[in-house]
């Protein structure tokens, strides 16, 4: 296979964009499409400041680099969950990224900071694990960033995370949640903005981004992820993309384009009332916010493994 | 050919050459979920891999929404 930009020997095919790259020019497509999500979306500018929230994968550490090589002003959040050894890897590769270029990193820690971690918190709360964390991390991101007067907050879904969540959200015909499900969501009542540059790049291309850029990552699942429903709708998008390439592109993207507007006045609609949490001053609906009904009730109970809550038919959780 | 594979680590091995496509078919394995490495450089589709190489498959699917 050759590169269809300059002939030389290709490293990657690209069946969804009809052709093959060399490392160079397949950099140079993923900076195009991360650049064309920014414009597109009007998601930050050069003078914003922008606080990324890094996990120590691929996705995370992808658009870390790719920000930071387009010239913006990015620091890193790493958040320490506590699921054993994953957790612990994660944060030794989170560490050498932002070592090995200089570049600024903060990090919490569930335990240390706030007396629980993800196991536990599933385990005392009966949330799936999925949920415990995502709460626990919203918040935190959410509020560092406030903290530390940021911009905005940029995670790094990738074209597959968004595809999948509007696949789950159209098989439920969950409308509050599709029409909440765009590329930014403007800063608003105590939460901050929040954007996604890697919606133009699949998993294949950030995970490639990563291996062609000499940037280590934890490519081991997390364990708690493990047969979550998130990725059943990957695997079956998958299947539908090797038939069909440019499928899921065509799907997520065509959504924003034709779907996503007729369902603005619905995202409106549905933001409601706000109050602070009378802990931590958060906006929630209530007078205390989730994360620290979380906090409550799980710092109060002794650690629990994370074999324990990943094991299958556990019979403890709840939606 | 000895092919490393991931979630859980293991390894196996497979006859050559075959080309990488055929490879990941043999093995039932998506290629838009995962990319192909040998010697620490990635591989594309057509490309036919020795009997005496060793590759790494590498998933690229993430849990978290």
């Amino acid at each position: 296979m050759k590169c269809r930009v300059c002939k030389e020997p290709a490293i990657i095919d690209l069946p969804r964009h009809n052709a093959n790259f060399c490392a160079d020019h397949f950099h140079e497509l993923c900076r195009r499409q991360v650049t064309k999500a920014i414009k597109d979306h009007e998601m930050f500018s050069p003078t914003d400041r922008i606080l990324i929230a890094v996990s120590g994968g691929k996705d995370s550490l992808a658009v870390w680099d790719l920000l930071i090589e387009l010239g913006y002003q990015a620091d890193g959040l790493y958040i320490a969950l506590g699921i054993g050894e994953y957790s612990h890897e994660s944060q030794v590769y989170t560490e050498a990224f932002a070592a090995e270029r200089g570049l600024n990193l903060r990090i919490i820690s569930l335990r240390d900071d706030y007396g629980y971690d993800v196991p536990t918190a599933a385990w005392t709360t009966r949330r799936v694990p999925c949920s415990a964390c995502g709460l626990s991390k919203r918040h935190l991101f959410d509020s560092a960033a406030l903290e530390g007067g940021y911009d905005v907050v940029v995670t790094g879904h990738n074209l597959d995370d968004e595809a999948a969540v509007l696949f789950g959200n159209a098989l439920r015909w969950d409308i509050e949640y599709l029409a909440r499900q765009m590329p930014v969501l403007p800063g608003r009542d105590g939460f901050p903005k929040k954007a996604k540059p890697l919606i133009r790049l699949t998993e294949r291309e950030t995970a490639a981004w990563c291996l062609t850029r000499g940037i280590d990552y934890l490519v081991e699942e997390c364990p708690m992820a493990v047969g979550n429903k998130h990725l059943g709708y990957k695997a079956a998008l998958n299947a539908i993309e090797a038939e069909s390439p440019g499928t899921k592109a065509s799907f997520y993207l065509g959504f924003l384009e034709r779907m996503a507007p007729l369902l603005a006045a619905q995202s409106v609609a549905s933001q409601g009332d706000l109050q602070r949490c009378e802990s931590c001053n958060a906006p929630t609906t209530g007078s205390v916010c989730a994360f620290c009904r979380l906090v409550d009730t799980a710092s109060a109970h002794e650690a629990v493994s994370v074999e324990i809550v990943a094991r299958p038919g556990r019979g403890r959780r709840k939606r | 050919m000895k092919v490393l594979l991931r979630n859980p680590r293991r390894e196996v091995e497979m006859s050559g050459p075959v080309r990488v496509l055929r490879l990941l078919e043999q093995l039932g394995l998506n290629r838009e979920s995962h990319l192909v490495i040998r010697n620490g450089t990635l591989i594309p589709g057509d490309e036919l891999i020795g009997d005496g190489d060793t590759v790494e498959i590498r998933p690229v699917i993430s849990g978290g929404s």
